[in-house]
Parts: C-alpha cells; structure tokens; sequence
C-alpha cells in the first residue's frame, strides 16, 4: 500500500479545559481530493490549524511523508509543503499582484532589497503554473473575489505545496467561478498535489472530493469513498439527527396581495421586474450570483432605490428610498452577510433583537422602556430558541446559526408583513438551517409574506411554494415549487 | 460576590480612577493636608473644571460614534468672540448690560456652537469627511476667523455684567459655573441612559454599515451628535469667557488634547461603540484632583502636570492590555 | 499615451498637483511675484521643517498609525541638545549636534514605538500621552526656557547658503539654506527605503493587512517598533533645521504644527486609514498648504488671515478628497457588475 501523504492520529486539544479536538484522525493519499465537512464549531478549523502548525496537539501524531511533524511552525509547515488558503486569502489589497505573488518569497529568502525586476518574474512564473491571466499591476483591492483566491492559490504554488488545504473556498464565488476553481483543482490533482477541502455544502462534497471525512463536536464520526455517501447519511453525519425534507404547502393565503412589484428596475442590475406576493406564502428567487438577485433585494428594502417601477403594499404604493422608510412600511430584510451588514458583534445579543424596532420600545415623552426591551429580548432568545446563557452576552460569542437567529429575531421583532431574506442559511449549521426553515414556515401560516432569496436549491424547493427565476436582472420563469427539479431550474438560471 | 464583580468588569474602568483618586487623596492628606483640604481650593477646582469639563462631555459623544472633534476650543472661541462682539456693539464698551440679557447671550452662543456643530456633522455625515480632518479643518477655520475679528489681541473691554456673576459662587459655596456643567452633564446623561439616542449611539459606533441595514438614521444621528457637541464647545466657551473676562484667539488651545485624554481615560474606546459619563467625569475629576495637589508642592514645577497626564493616559492603556489577556485589536 | 493619461487622472497626487499649479498661476498673475527665482528658493527655505515632520508623518500613516507627538518630539530632542552643548561651552564642528538630536530623537522614537509596536497600544491616544509626556519632561524637569543663543556651529549651519536668487526686478535676494540638503537627503533616503527595501515595502503591508504581515514573514512588532523610531529621528532633524533657521531655540514654537503636517499629507492623497499614498502626494501636499502661507504675503493679505485660509483649504480639500473616493467605490462596484456578466 503506498505510502499515505498526511496521517493525522489521535489527535486531541483542548482550550482552557473546553475539548476541541477528541482522539481525531485523518488520512490522506498523495494526489487526494479530500473534504472536510461538519458543523461551525465541530474541530475542523482546529485540525486545519494544527495540522499547518499554528496551533500544537495535546497528544497524538502527525506524519507528513513519512516524516513524523511534532510541534512544528508555520514555516516549518510550509517548508514540508503544507498550505492554508484562509477564507480571507491574507492577500495585501494595497499592494500589486505582483508583490502579492513574491513577497513572501522573498521574505523567505530574507533578502533586504527589492528587486523589481526580479520580483516580476517571480509573479509571472507563479501565475504561469495554474494558466492564471492577470494584470500583475492591478491592486489587489481591485479583484474580484475569485481573482483574489487564485492569487491566494498561485503565491501558494510557490512553495512546492504538496498539500493545500483550502477553508470554504467557495463561499463568494458565482457558480462560474466554483467551476473554475474546481478546474484548477483537477490540474493540481495531476501535478500530484492533495487538496484537503472545507465545506459544509452537500453538492460540493458530491462534485470535487473523492474521499470524504466528517467531524461532529470534535469527534470523527464518518470516513470513506464519497461514492459510498448519500444525502441522508451526509446530513445524519453531520448532526446527528434525521430530518424530512417536507416540502411547504401554504395554507390560508390572503386575498389581495400583500406585496407587489410592478416593472421595478434599477439601471445596469435589473429591468422591469413584477411580481406579487400574497400572506401566507413564500416565494423563492433564484439566480446565480451576478443576476441581479442582491440589487433586487437591496432595492425592496430601500438600500439602493429603483430608478422606475412601483413598489406597493396592500394594494398602495409607496415610496422605499431608505430602510427606514422600509421598516416604516413594515418590511424587513435579513442580509445576506450577518458580520458585516447584520450583526452589532461586540454588542450585547438583546441590543442587536430590539435596535430595530426601538423607537417603539419607549413610553411618553420620548423615555426608552428598558422593562419593555428586556421583556422583548428574553421573549425572542425564547422563540427563536437562541442558545445563550443570557441576552447580555455579546453577539460574537455565538456560532454561525445561533447568529443568524439573532438576525432573523430583529426582524420578527418588528412584525413585518413582508420578510425578505437573503440567502438566509449560508454558513449555517444543518441544525440550525432545519430550524430556520420551520420558523419561516410557521411565520408563513400565521400570514407573513416571506421572499427569500437564494442559490442553495434544494432551501429553494423546500421551503418556498412559488419559485421565480431571475437571469441576467430580468425574471424569466415561474414555477410550482411542487413540481420544479433542481435540474429545470439551474438550466434556467444559466 | 458574583454580583459585586459583575458590577466592577461593567464599570472597570470607573473604578479604576475611583481608586487612583482615593489613593492621591489619601497621599495629599499626609503630605499637605493643610493646603490641599481647604473648602477654598476645592471650590476653586469646581469651578475651573467646567470650562474644559464641557467639551470632554461633547468629546465624549463624538467618539462614541468612532469619530473625533478637535473643533472644541475654535468653536469655544469664535462663540465667545460673537458674543462679546454683540455686547459691545449693543452696549458700547463701556456701558452696562442688564442682567436679563445674558438669556440673549446665551441664546446667541447656543445657535453658533449648533451652526458650526452641524457643518461638522454635514462634512463628515454627507460628505463623508473623516471626522479627524473634518473637525480639524474647522477649528483651523475658526480659528482663523477667531484672529481676524480680534486683529491677533485680546479683547477685554466690554460689559462685565456676565463675567461677574458667572464668577461667583451661589450661597457663597457653589460655583455659577458648577450649576451649569452639572446641568449639562445631567441633560446628557439622562439622553444616554433615558433615551433611545444611548443605544442607537453606541450600535452606530460599533459598525455604521450595520446600523444602516438595521434602519438607523445614520445622518441624523451623527448630526445629532456634532450639534450637540459643538454647543457644549460653545457653553464652555461661556465659562471660559466669564473666567477671563476677555476673549482672545487661542484661549484654551491646550484643552482639545486634554478633552480627548479625559475621554479616554474615562474608558470611552477611540473606536466607538463604548463610553460611560460616569467614567468621563470621574476622569475630569481625577486630573483636576492632581493638578491642584501637584500645585501644593512649591518646588514642583506645575509643567509636571503635563507630564503626570500622559503618563497616566498611557498607564491606563497599559493597564487595559495587561487585564485584557493581550486581546487588544 | 491614453492610458498613461488616464492612469494618472486616477490617482489623487495628479489632483493635487492640478491645485498646486492653479494656486500658483493665481499668485503668478496678482502679483507677478511666484515665478521668480527668489520665491522659489523662499518656498523652498520654508518647506525643509514641514517637509521634514511629513515624511515623518507619512511613513507612520502608510502604516496604518499615527502620530501626534511629534513637535513636542522635536521640541524636547532640541531643548536638550541645545542647553547641553551650551552648558558644555560647545564650539566644535556640526556633527555633534547631528549626532546628538538622532539619538535622542530616536529614543523619544522608541518610547512610541515600544508601546504602539510591541504592545500594540491605539497610535493616536499613545502618542497623545507621549506629546504630553515631551513637554512636561521639557517644561518641568528641563524648566526650558527660550535660548536666544545657540552654538556657534549650529547657527552657521543655519545661516549658510547654498547659493543666492536674485529677482532681477525687484533686487530682492533670498539665500537657499543649507537646511535644505537635510530635507533633500531625507526625501532620497525615505523614497529607497519605502521603494527599495522590504522593510519598506512592509510598512504597506502591514497599512494594507496587519494580520496577514505576520503570516507574510514580517516581524510586525519589531517593524513598527524601528519606524515609530526612524520618525523620532526625522522630525528631530526637523526641529535641528528650524532651530538653526531661527537662530535660536523656543520651546514652543512648534507645538501645534501637528495638525497642520497631518492635514497636509493627506491633502497628498495618503489614507488616514494606512496603505495607500505616495511620498510625491506628501510633498505636494505639504507644499500646498504652505504656499498657502508664502502667497499671502505677496497677495498682500495681512497674516492674520493665515490660518482662515489654511482652514478653508483644509476643509475643501478633504471635502473634495471624500467626495472623489465616494465616486471611486461607486464606479468600482458598477465596473465590477459589468465584469462579472
């Protein structure tokens, strides 16, 4: 049997008493494409972080070609041919692509003067190793997304990587750019190099990897061929528990329509888009990345008003140019990222429920009702079942889905008609993506109308009882979630 | 005593000058006990604090928000010099004005302190100004202003009426001037702490992208803040100009850096989204504390004030560093 | 030709050299007085010490910091050196005092950088304790007081002249001060450092990602640490030129330049965020506001507008600077749509 590339054995570590890691093992083959899967908050980034010598194991070994690795550090595991690419590709957005590309190299070499010159081929032969075409001019800051991340791969080529370890590498990437970089892992498969690949998202697993290995509460619970895996055990694997995929049927829809969009457009993201909603449904909207889809939200709820087109609510129309006018019209909207847009994170988690809904939480004379905020933060950590010891604690200590409850309380909070989410379970565990669902679901049967956005299909036809496909900032399909497949619908959207 | 150190993390930074102050107290009783402890030398300290204490109280607000005014002490003094402008050009210099006229006065340096509040607020609100240049910008302005009206001199012939009584202590114990920083202090404080203007605050200070998303008036509150912060420039301008009786360019130019110390002692983080009044005016009283005990000891020069200052601005951060486990950002 | 062209309209110093320009045409056709040699070598004369704490400045701005202290720096490093070499009845050659402002500027610059760098302390609130520290060390325990003398090698350095511009015209002669070598030799020195060497190269770096420096293979401690230090000695060398300029040394006579400096570098096109800005956008800058100063004279405005203007320039200058870089992140986004159909 030929000699494995990684064997990571019984490997534990704790952090001030807390099990991260629990008698975890791992093995890799030279020239695999292995996924890591399993829940926020499961050891997989503590592995990842050991394995790349940030962090040191409490016990258990390492072996990397052969070669016994203990207590190492970041260079030595560079120098053994280890990579991380972070999701955050630590790229220097201020600086060119080409000093991107060679200064680490060059800081390796502990040279003290830069060679311009010498820098430029550097770069070049960097880019030349995975056909990657770039101005090597550009500021970083500049890319897109994508780009960044086959710069982040290129400067990782550098080192004769025999194994790169990519963390959710695809979270920001349209689906063009998924294939893509999926391309490229097939032709550093052939260069004999390992790719070890964190993700969470089912089709991915199924798509890239050829052995598979999940993590749960810092335990190994599965290992094996990916050909052996199928959707149930996936998700089994991953929480423990079995859920029924029920496909929501509306019950009680109202009988005018409580949100309608009549030839919205804003210029250069979407043209002439109509469509109504009524209470008690939950209509989907689909499309790849760059649709349109994001502006159209952004657009309903007052972020980036339309240029043309109506917006009305129960039949009135009215004037969305600011969330707060949004908010007044009793609309809400879960962004799409909850660091940056939805989330106060140093902030307690009972501020971040009410902040929104506050100008109603006061008495006479404009005094704030802290007995009536409290009420109303204990009441949602309640509801939502948001695991925290207490509302006082701030948001950042809370994993992804229990982070997205927060977000997702703030706008329940406020009794909206109309809830618009985008993208509502991305980088959420499977747990707390079930849950989420049965909330909308539930809020659904008590009269809201919800519109939630999103690429994850199979979210798509579970949840929602009408799908509109949006394609290039035009809707150019409508469909029965009942009777779409997934297939139907991705041909449309491409 | 689970309770008691709740209560001490939340207000750490409270306490932490609570018991430096306890401490210079207990040291100035043994060594100058007789000079230190006297009613006359405290009620002095209460009523030279407020000039400065008012524009840390602005200060306070503005960074909250991560932002910055280093517009204080322009905005302090192009007040001052209006106003004084407007007595004399009402009474002449050397009539008398009625005591009634000081609401006009005050009336006059509250518009000016919210006019010049609120193009710091559209600079850095609208335009998207970094609040350390914007606020900078206008200070060099006012100033400038401040030199071109005054012709570079100081101006003290005018109707002292004001300064006089704004000098004197009611009851012959509580500073004038007193009245006003407490009334002050206590109209912010309950905005803080009794309204939703606290909270809103704070959050927009954290992440103002976020509190767009979450439907705050971004705008509004940041002009909000500045105006509020520009008037308390202004009043403390008032109180500068009643202790000097005169007005000249560059009183109290030492008082921007002084402001933003006392604000950051108090616990308020440069980067927003943090601040208690408690711990802003427990600093104001702590330095002031120092500086009159430092004054009691003939053969130390009062420059070391300067010097205590800083070092314990950067004692406290230190401090901060070493009780935070090395979290810092 | 086109995209050189079009290159340089995107970066902020072609802006500011476009104001520079007008500014100086404006003068030029009031006064008849800007395009004569003697103005020219006055400008110069009176860039060195400004010059000098912006290339301080500027380099702890790029990476990502900032300082606040540096005058009362300057002040301190020079009180010192000053009374010491007077004490000491010094009358020897230049080199001393040279040697003598570096090395205590550099420690004044590493007591900056100790706690901002190793212990990564907020910049601006370090240095704002650091400034008062300077002067009470200054005012208290050296009880500075104004020295109208100052050692004899010091003043020649500060009186002698490279070379002497004539205005034909007017008969007016202005000396281009020796001074002005520190300046150019700084200016040289800084361009190769952030240009040429990694050390550099880092101080973007670590402006533009503090925590991926450090994965880079920077020492970002000890980097930050050597720059707060490199910034001591030059504004120091600053404080050396202006009191060798002036003929004498008062403590206070540079305090509250700060602001000014900083508002300068930035009018250049340096973030006040860190990473981005050039050492030409800080001289041009730095030249604008003080010509600024320089023109009024010759505008015949009396000085006591000074700083009216220098506030008003300020506060439209960062006014347009915001504006343009709200204009730019909006392009950026449609320019990135548009890529990504």
């Amino acid at each position: 049997m030929a000699q494995s590339l990684l064997k990571a054995v019984d490997i534990c570590k704790s952090f001030a008493g807390v099990h991260a890691l629990k008698n975890v093992s791992l093995e890799l083959q030279p020239g695999e494409i292995h996924c890591l899967a399993g829940e926020n908050g499961c050891g997989k980034s503590t592995l990842i972080k050991i394995i790349s010598g940030v962090y040191q194991m409490d016990s258990g070994y390492i072996e990397f070609n052969g070669k016994r690795l203990t207590k190492i550090t970041p260079v030595e595991a560079i120098n053994n041919g280890i990579q991380v690419i972070y999701q955050d590709f630590a790229v220097f957005p201020n600086l060119t692509v080409m000093e991107n590309l060679a200064l680490n190299s060059e800081l390796a070499a502990k040279r003290k003067f830069v060679n311009w010159k010498r820098m430029r081929q550097i770069a070049e032969e960097a880019v030349a190793k995975i056909n990657f075409h770039v101005d090597l001019d550009a500021r970083v800051g500049s890319l897109s997304v994508a780009e960044k991340q086959m710069v982040a791969i290129s400067r990782a080529l550098m080192f004769n990587a025999k194994l790169i370890i990519m963390d959710e590498p695809t979270t920001a990437l349209t689906k063009k750019e998924v294939k893509a970089l999926f391309e490229i892992i097939l032709k550093l498969k052939a260069q004999g190099i390992a790719i070890l690949f964190v993700s969470h998202k089912l089709n991915e697993v199924f798509e890239i990897s050829e052995r598979f290995t999940i993590f749960r509460s810092g335990e190994l619970v599965a290992t094996g061929k990916t050909s052996e895996l199928d959707d149930k055990k996936f998700t089994f694997y991953m929480t423990g528990r079995e859920f029924e995929n029920k496909i929501f049927v509306p019950e009680k829809l109202s009988e005018k329509p409580v949100f309608e969009l009549q030839d919205l457009t804003l210029n250069g993201y979407f043209d002439k888009v109509s469509f109504q909603v009524r209470g008690g449904e939950i209509l989907g909207i689909t499309g790849l990345l760059d649709s349109g889809r994001t502006e159209l939200a952004l657009s309903m709820f007052g972020l980036r008003p339309a240029d043309s087109g109506r917006i009305l609510k129960n039949g009135r129309e009215v004037k969305i140019d600011s969330p707060r006018a949004a908010i007044h019209n009793k609309i809400g909207y879960v962004p799409e990222d909850r660091l940056s847009e939805g989330l106060f994170l140093p902030q307690s988690i009972g501020e971040n429920i009410i902040i929104s809904e506050i100008d109603g939480l006061t008495k006479k004379g404009g005094v704030y009702d802290l007995d009536h905020a409290q009420k109303e933060e204990q009441r949602w950590v309640r509801e939502l079942e948001i695991k925290t010891p207490t509302p006082a604690n701030a948001a950042s200590t809370l994993s992804g889905g229990n982070q997205q409850r927060i977000v997702l309380a703030k706008w329940m909070a406020c009794d909206p008609d109309v809830l618009i989410l985008n993208g509502p379970t991305v980088g959420v565990d499977i747990g707390s993506k079930h849950d989420i669902h049965e909330i909308l679901k539930k809020q659904a049967k008590a009269g809201m109308a919800i519109i939630i956005i999103s690429d994850d299909l199979p979210e798509v036809l579970s949840t929602c009882s009408r799908v509109l496909v949006i394609k290039n900032g035009k809707i150019v399909d409508e469909m029965d979630a009942q009777q779409a497949t997934e297939g139907e619908i991705l041909e449309k959207m491409m | 005593m689970n309770a008691i150190k709740r209560i001490y993390s939340k207000n750490r930074e409270v306490y932490r000058l609570l018991l430096i102050i306890v401490i210079w107290l207990v040291f100035m009783a043994l060594t100058k006990f007789k000079k230190f402890y006297t009613f006359k030398n405290f009620q002095t300290i209460a009523g030279q604090f407020p000039e400065f204490g008012l524009m840390a109280l602005g200060g306070m607000l503005c960074m909250m928000t991560g932002g910055i005014d280093l517009s204080c002490v322009g905005i302090a003094n192009a007040t001052t010099i209006f106003v004084v402008t407007n007595l004399i050009a009402t009474f002449g210099e050397t009539g008398s004005m009625p005591l009634a006229y000081i609401f006009v006065i005050y009336l006059i340096a509250i518009a000016v302190g919210a006019a010049l509040g609120a193009f710091n607020g559209f600079l850095i609100s609208v335009i998207h100004v970094p609040p350390i240049l914007a606020t900078l910008g206008v200070n060099e302005l006012m100033s400038g202003i401040c030199i071109v009206m005054t012709g570079g001199a100081a101006v003290s012939s005018f109707p002292k009426e004001y300064c006089d009584l704004f000098s004197n202590n009611i009851a012959g114990v509580v500073p004038v001037r007193l009245v006003v920083f407490i009334a002050v202090a206590l109209i912010i404080s309950y905005m803080l702490a009794k309204t939703t203007y606290g909270t809103k605050l704070k959050l927009l200070g954290t992440n103002q992208n976020v509190a767009k998303f979450s439907g705050l008036n971004n705008v509004g509150l940041l002009f909000k803040t500045y105006i509020i912060s520009g008037i308390c420039s202004a009043l403390g301008g008032m109180l500068m100009l009643s202790n000097y009786a005169s007005v000249r360019a560059d009183y109290g130019s030492q008082y921007t850096m002084q402001a933003i110390l006392i604000v950051v002692l108090g616990g308020v983080s440069p980067n927003g989204g943090k601040g208690r009044i408690s711990g802003v005016i427990t600093a104001i009283i702590l330095l002031k504390l120092l500086e009159s005990g430092i004054n009691r000891f003939q053969n130390v020069s009062s420059y070391y004030i300067s010097l205590i200052w800083g070092a314990v601005l950067i004692l406290a951060l230190v401090m901060d560093y070493f009780s935070n486990g090395r979290q810092r950002a | 030709m086109q995209t050189t062209l079009k290159k340089l309209t995107q970066r902020n110093e072609f802006y500011t050299f476009l104001i520079v320009l007008a500014l100086a045409v404006a003068v030029e056709i009031t006064s008849g007085q800007f395009f004569t040699p003697n103005n020219a070598v006055d400008l110069a004369s009176a860039m060195v010490v400004p010059g000098l704490f912006a290339v301080a400045e500027f380099m702890v701005l790029i990476s990502g910091g900032i300082d606040v202290s540096f005058p009362a720096l300057a002040s301190l490093t020079l009180f010192a050196t000053t009374k010491f070499l007077l004490d000491q009845n010094y009358n020897g050659p230049m080199i001393v005092p040279f040697l003598m402002v570096i090395v205590i500027g550099g420690i004044l610059g590493a007591f900056n950088g100790f706690f901002i760098g190793y212990m990564n302390l907020p910049a601006m609130i370090v240095t704002l304790g650091a400034s008062s520290v300077f002067k009470g060390i200054m005012q208290g325990a050296l009880n500075s007081k104004q020295l109208a003398v100052i050692p004899d090698c010091m003043k020649s350095f500060g009186t002698g002249a490279l070379f002497t511009a004539t205005n034909t015209t007017s008969g007016l002669t202005s000396k281009m001060p020796l001074t002005f070598i520190v300046f150019a030799v700084v200016l040289l020195l800084a361009f190769i450092l952030l240009r040429y060497t990694f050390f550099g190269r880092g101080i973007y770096a670590i402006g533009g990602n503090p925590a991926s420096a450090n994965c880079a293979g920077y020492n970002v401690k000890r980097t930050k640490f050597i720059l707060y230090i490199l910034a001591g000695v030059i504004a120091s060398l600053g404080g050396l030129c202006r009191v060798c300029m002036m003929q004498q040394c008062h403590p206070t006579n540079m305090l509250g330049m700060e602001m000014n400096v900083i508002a300068g570098v930035v009018l250049g096109g340096t973030a006040i965020t860190g990473g981005a800005g050039s050492l030409t956008g800080c001289f041009l800058g730095t030249l604008l506001i003080v010509m600024v100063e320089n023109s009024m004279i010759m505008l015949g405005v009396p000085t006591t507008w000074k700083s009216v203007f220098t506030g008003a320039l300020i506060v439209i200058g960062v006014g347009i600077s915001a504006a343009q870089v709200d204009r730019a992140n909006r392009a950026a986004i449609k320019v990135k749509k548009e890529v990504g159909r």
